[in-house]
């Protein structure tokens, strides 16, 4: 009962307002704001035919290569910093430098070395998302506690278990703060990037149904990559409860 | 000089000279990666031109509107959402879908709309920083102490004193975290709204000389945009300092 009555609550409410969009747009003869039902019937035989292919498959392919470069590398430097105070002491207003360019920016630069290829996409993703990963893990590390650290030198841990169960574990409660913050920035960078320079992708194919005045079609580009940033954010909550299990039963025990 | 300041300017000093040696040693190409002298004197040249002030004024003027639109927006609806709990649950699932929405994809939309002006940029920055704002502002809202709103209900406050002496001052820190996150995405997506939608502003500028194969000045408009961005986090967190003067997190920071 309290369950039917928590989702009745959480549907109410996107049900509405779907219903009005669809409702108060129905016969609607406004070139800019077409019925939705129209969107929703340009979405099929717009996104899931030959785009599918030529457009979608590759904007995710270099949303994950990117993002997954971005994470290792993002860790990997992030622990360094953060286990090394000197280090940190060394890096700290370079990275504050860099963490302050709004990522767009480096598009034009990275074109440079790039093209406007794959390579150019997914080093912009890299170069947007590895900031906040970084930062959140050196911030991590730091925070390892002392007794664990000690504990794990008196016992002798060899250094692949310790990087696995001290720090990796240890840190991980920032560290998915980092990638979840990396992750909407990833998306985004893909989106901008296509936009931008690109022959294929979301993010081109929606500009050119806007340049060309097919609004349904650019409607439901739009509606597509809502879906999309919906659905990964879900897909991260998901891994989130996965991965930090361990951390959400501690901290409700303490 | 104590250790860490003159660690961080070392760190400084090699990356610069990084930036100037690898172009002038080959091992960068001089098309791909101006030397760091010649990319201060062409920022020295920008700095003479009035287009570059205009510029940088409308990107601040396109980041303030944007920014305090979001913020008036965030707050007035996060405390209206938060005082009221059946209003929080009916909305929440909403607010979680709405959230994550990439607000570039509303780009083609802006431009449909707005055409390629100013305005264009600021929905995009409205539509993202307001999300910052008003989660946070939510979280403060729930924070409040248990017994201090029951203390405020037993002594029959007003709506207006509950919000003002119990709800606000627990949200307080709250919403500058909010703001400071909402002015870091504002910058961003004004800059970006100009270099892709090209409303003017330094990103356009960046473009513009993307374009015309003015590496130098490109480089040297993407470093202030970085400074912008310094400056921005710096000047917020200042903010955030003198308001919370009060509270425990900033009295703890100052007396360790």
């Amino acid at each position: 009962m309290r369950l039917l009555r928590s989702t009745l609550t959480a549907a109410a409410l996107p049900v509405a307002l779907v219903t009005a969009w669809w409702l108060i747009s129905r016969g609607s003869q406004s070139f800019f704001w077409p019925p939705l039902s129209d969107i929703v019937a340009e979405l099929r035989p717009t996104w899931l035919g030959e785009r599918l292919r030529a457009d979608v498959v590759p904007s995710l392919l270099r949303l994950a290569t990117g993002y997954a470069l971005a994470l290792a590398a993002g860790i990997l430097a992030g622990l360094a910093i953060g286990l090394s105070a000197r280090l940190r002491q060394y890096c700290e207003p370079v990275l504050e430098f860099c963490r302050s360019i709004p990522p767009p920016v480096l598009i034009p630069i990275i074109m440079l070395f790039a093209g406007i290829g794959d390579q150019m996409k997914v080093i912009v993703i890299v170069s947007g998302c590895v900031w906040p990963v970084l930062l959140n893990t050196a911030e991590g590390a730091r925070a390892i506690d002392e007794v664990l650290r000690d504990t794990a030198r008196v016992y002798r841990l060899r250094p692949a278990a310790r990087f696995r169960h001290l720090l990796l574990r240890g840190a991980s409660p920032h560290i998915v703060t980092g990638a979840r913050q990396a992750l909407s920035i990833a998306i985004i960078l893909m989106v901008i990037s296509e936009m931008f320079a690109a022959s294929n992708g979301l993010g081109f194919a929606t500009v050119q149904f806007q340049r060309s005045f097919a609004i349904p079609q650019m409607w439901s580009g739009i509606l597509l990559l809502g879906v999309i940033g919906v659905t990964l954010a879900l897909a991260f909550k998901l891994v989130e409860n996965r991965v930090l299990a361990w951390y959400f039963g501690l901290r409700r025990h303490q | 000089m104590n250790p860490a300041l003159r660690r961080g300017l070392t760190g400084l000093g090699v990356f610069v000279a990084v930036l100037e040696v690898f172009p002038r040693t080959d091992v960068v190409g001089r098309g791909y990666l101006p030397p760091f002298s010649s990319i201060v004197s062409a920022l020295g040249r920008q700095v003479g031109e009035p287009a570059f002030w205009s510029a940088l004024l409308d990107t601040l003027r396109g980041w303030s509107a944007g920014l305090g639109i979001a913020a008036v927006a965030g707050l007035v609806l996060g405390v209206a959402i938060g005082v009221v709990p059946p209003l929080r649950s009916l909305t929440a699932s909403t607010i979680e879908f709405l959230r994550p929405i990439p607000s570039v994809a509303l780009i083609p939309l802006a431009v449909l709309l707005y055409g390629t002006g100013m305005r264009s940029t600021v929905l995009l920055i409205v539509y993202a920083s307001f999300w910052q704002v008003l989660v946070q502002v939510l979280d403060g809202v729930r924070d409040v102490d248990p017994v201090a709103a029951e203390t405020a209900r037993s002594y029959r406050f007003g709506l207006r004193t509950r919000i003002r002496t119990v709800v606000w001052p627990t949200a307080l820190p709250y919403v500058l975290t909010g703001l400071r996150l909402a002015a870091t995405v504002a910058l961003v997506l004004a800059i970006t709204g100009e270099l892709v939608i090209g409303s003017p502003g330094l990103g356009r500028q960046i473009a513009l000389a993307q374009s015309a194969g003015a590496v130098e000045t490109m480089y040297a408009l993407v470093v202030v945009a970085g400074l912008l961005g310094v400056a921005v986090n710096l000047s917020i967190r200042a903010v955030e300092r003198r308001t919370l003067r009060w509270h425990v997190s900033v009295r703890r920071e100052a007396a360790a």
